[in-house]
């Protein structure tokens, strides 16, 4: 008799636990423990940990969830809806309860605000704020206003009473995009905009949907936020650097470098230093965890890093495609070699024509103790 | 003039640690600088992935990076043990109103407004200033150098430790910084190299050899 993975799945559910939350929602029970096993993985804690993160994410305490829109391309709540399947990620997103985010609720205007004032009121310091874009501080924040509030005054309330923020994709996290160079609307991150939240930064453009997952999961876990770096970010998502756990580095160590787009080297998959790749100087585990279920990432599709998850993103990583950046008062054609080889060379030829001179000219006195 | 010369004896102006951290930091600037050119705007050399060219040009890059940071701080350890030649007086003339004037003349001459070549016993005060700011660009790319390499570990000792650099550069000012020094260098040792011929000539105080072997030729009674 040839059992269908259903049936073997019905079988296991009988034996390991009752039906419950996830199953009524067509998760099974083995895919949710794998699902929590990947989870532990991810946050980089041992296997032994997955049986607590079960309990965790199957007892019925639903934390409230507000998220946030301010000055963003909503490319963050795309990236989470636009899985090709339903993810046991987003399922996750379910049972928190998102009593407010305006892409995806089914509340709007007045009503909608009045949601999430019942949130803030009722379950102060419980609820989690997660915000996406970035908020403009100039001229009293007047540049990004929703409902007739701006971004800054919202945030404050918001951010400042949730048990804590996690901010997705870079313009939350640091201002990105919108902060470029000039920053006309004095856009800043959440964390420069409410210093005094709680605040855990998921940069990245977009926020990778498995690494907001793994925080909320790890709240839900240990009740406390996990590790970061001075920037912020979690360890186990921004811990290790590109450069040293991407594919192409042994091309990079061996000496293999693309030259053109599209070269031979390049659909060999060498190492894309020379066209401007800033994976030695960023952090994120792209190379390991992937986007979109793991499909790929941008260096492992033939493009460099474009260092999305620092800090001032945009003003210090670009030019993209150039290994450095332009010299600040030279025209962007000027590349730093060029500079300097110009320097190299004005110093030899006006110590050259010193030099023809010097030993033209005679008569010199010298007070040293030789004599000629 | 011959009682010029019988009055002319040899000076040890130039003691071992002055001449040997001089030589250490000159056959390291070559090497950093080669490797360096490479690390910036590499070529394929390898040919198959299991090779490990930049591997190896890495490898020496951070070998002559260490001994050029022992070596710079020995010498600064040797601007306050070492003679009145080596002491650190000697890189900021600009501070007392005899090194300005001897800078100034120094200068004039530079420019060919002066005949009169000044010849002291240790640096010219001009050469003096201009070792000062050579130093810092040691330090410069010794700082940012060791920077760029414990970025890969933020937990790490090193990392910590340098933590105001970080705060200092962003990550790739800090590499064009790194960059544009080794330039700097380049055009330093030019003009050093240039100056010193120049000044060999003129001044007719060995100074060319005083680095190799330490003595100058000195006037008694000076
Ligand atoms: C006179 C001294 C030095 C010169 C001329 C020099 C030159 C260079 C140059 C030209 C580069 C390429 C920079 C780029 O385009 O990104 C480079 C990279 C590098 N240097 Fe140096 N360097 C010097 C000293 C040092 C020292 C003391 C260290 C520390 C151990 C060091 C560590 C590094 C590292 C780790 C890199 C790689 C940076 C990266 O990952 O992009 N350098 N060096
Ligand atoms: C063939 C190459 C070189 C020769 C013949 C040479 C010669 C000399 C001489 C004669 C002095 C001492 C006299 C004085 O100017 O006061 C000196 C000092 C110095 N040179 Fe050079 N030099 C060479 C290369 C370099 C290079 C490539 C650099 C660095 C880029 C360098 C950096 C220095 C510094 C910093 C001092 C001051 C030394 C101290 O007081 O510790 N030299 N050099
Ligand atoms: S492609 Fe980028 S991250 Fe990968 S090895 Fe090359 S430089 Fe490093």
């Amino acid at each position: 008799m040839a059992k269908n993975g259903d049936e073997h799945d019905e079988m296991k559910q009988h034996c390991f636990g009752t039906p419950g939350l996830w199953e009524e929602r067509g998760v099974s029970r083995r895919d949710f423990l794998k699902f929590c096993t990947a989870m532990s993985a991810a946050l980089a804690l041992p296997v032994s940990l997955a049986p607590r993160i079960a309990e965790a994410l199957e007892s019925d305490s639903r934390p409230s969830v507000i998220w946030l829109e301010f000055q963003s391309c909503t490319g963050d709540t795309e990236a989470l809806l636009r899985a090709a399947n339903p993810t046991v990620g987003e399922i996750v997103l379910d049972v928190l309860s998102v009593d407010y985010a305006e892409t995806i609720m089914a509340a709007a205007g007045h009503q909608a605000e009045e949601a999430r004032l019942k949130t803030l009121k009722e379950r102060s310091g419980k609820y989690i704020a997660v915000v996406e874009g970035a908020i403009p501080m100039k001229d009293n924040g007047v540049y990004c206003c929703v409902g007739g509030r701006s971004a800054v005054d919202i945030a404050r309330e918001v951010c400042g009473g949730a048990m804590a923020t996690i901010t997705v994709g870079t313009c939350a996290s640091y201002g990105g995009i919108p902060a470029a160079s000039p920053n006309p609307t004095g856009a800043v991150g959440v964390k420069d905009a409410v210093p005094g939240a709680t605040v855990i930064n998921l940069p990245g453009c977009p926020v990778n949907t498995d690494n907001l997952v793994a925080t909320v999961v790890h709240i839900l876990t240990f009740g406390k936020l996990p590790a970061t770096d001075s920037k912020g970010r979690p360890l186990f998502a921004y811990g290790k650097r590109i450069h040293d756990n991407c594919e192409r580095r042994p091309h990079f160590d061996a000496g293999q470098y693309v030259e053109q787009w599209g070269d031979q080297a390049h659909r060999a998959g060498h190492c894309l230093y020379k066209m401007g790749c800033k994976g030695p100087e960023t952090f994120h585990n792209c190379p390991t965890q992937r986007y979109n279920e793991k499909t790929n990432w941008p260096v492992g599709s033939g493009h460099g890093c474009a260092g999305c998850s620092e800090p001032h993103f945009w003003d210090t990583m670009t030019p993209f495609y150039r290994r450095l950046p332009n010299v600040p008062g030279f025209g962007v054609e000027a590349t730093a070699d060029k500079i300097g080889l110009g320097v190299a060379a004005a110093t030899a030829a006006a110590f050259g024509i010193h030099g023809v001179v010097s030993a033209l000219r005679k008569g010199d006195e010298s007070d040293a103790g030789k004599e000629g | 003039m011959a009682r010029n010369r019988s009055c002319l004896y040899e000076k040890y102006v130039w003691e071992v640690p002055v001449r040997l951290t001089h030589w250490v930091n000159v056959t390291a600037i070559i090497v950093l600088s080669v490797t360096g050119f490479y690390i910036g705007s590499p070529k394929t050399l390898g040919l198959v992935p299991a090779d490990f060219v930049m591997g190896w040009v890495r490898v020496v890059h951070l070998t002559a990076g260490y001994a050029f940071a022992v070596s710079i701080a020995s010498r600064i350890w040797w601007a306050f043990a070492g003679n009145r030649y080596a002491g650190w007086r000697e890189f900021v003339p600009f501070v007392y109103p005899e090194g300005r004037r001897d800078m100034g003349r120094m200068f004039l001459y530079y420019l060919f407004l002066s005949r009169k070549v000044p010849h002291p016993t240790g640096h010219n005060a001009l050469a003096g200033a201009t070792y000062l700011l050579v130093f810092v660009l040691y330090l410069v790319m010794a700082g940012t150098g060791f920077a760029l390499d414990a970025e890969h570990a933020p937990g790490g000792m090193m990392r910590v430790l340098l933590a105001p650099l970080y705060a200092l550069f962003s990550n790739q000012g800090m590499r064009l910084t790194h960059h544009m020094g080794m330039w700097l260098l380049i055009a330093f040792a030019i003009h050093h190299i240039y100056s010193a011929w120049l000044m060999d000539v003129k001044e007719r105080g060995g100074v060319m050899s005083s680095i190799f072997g330490g003595y100058k030729p000195v006037k008694r009674g000076e």
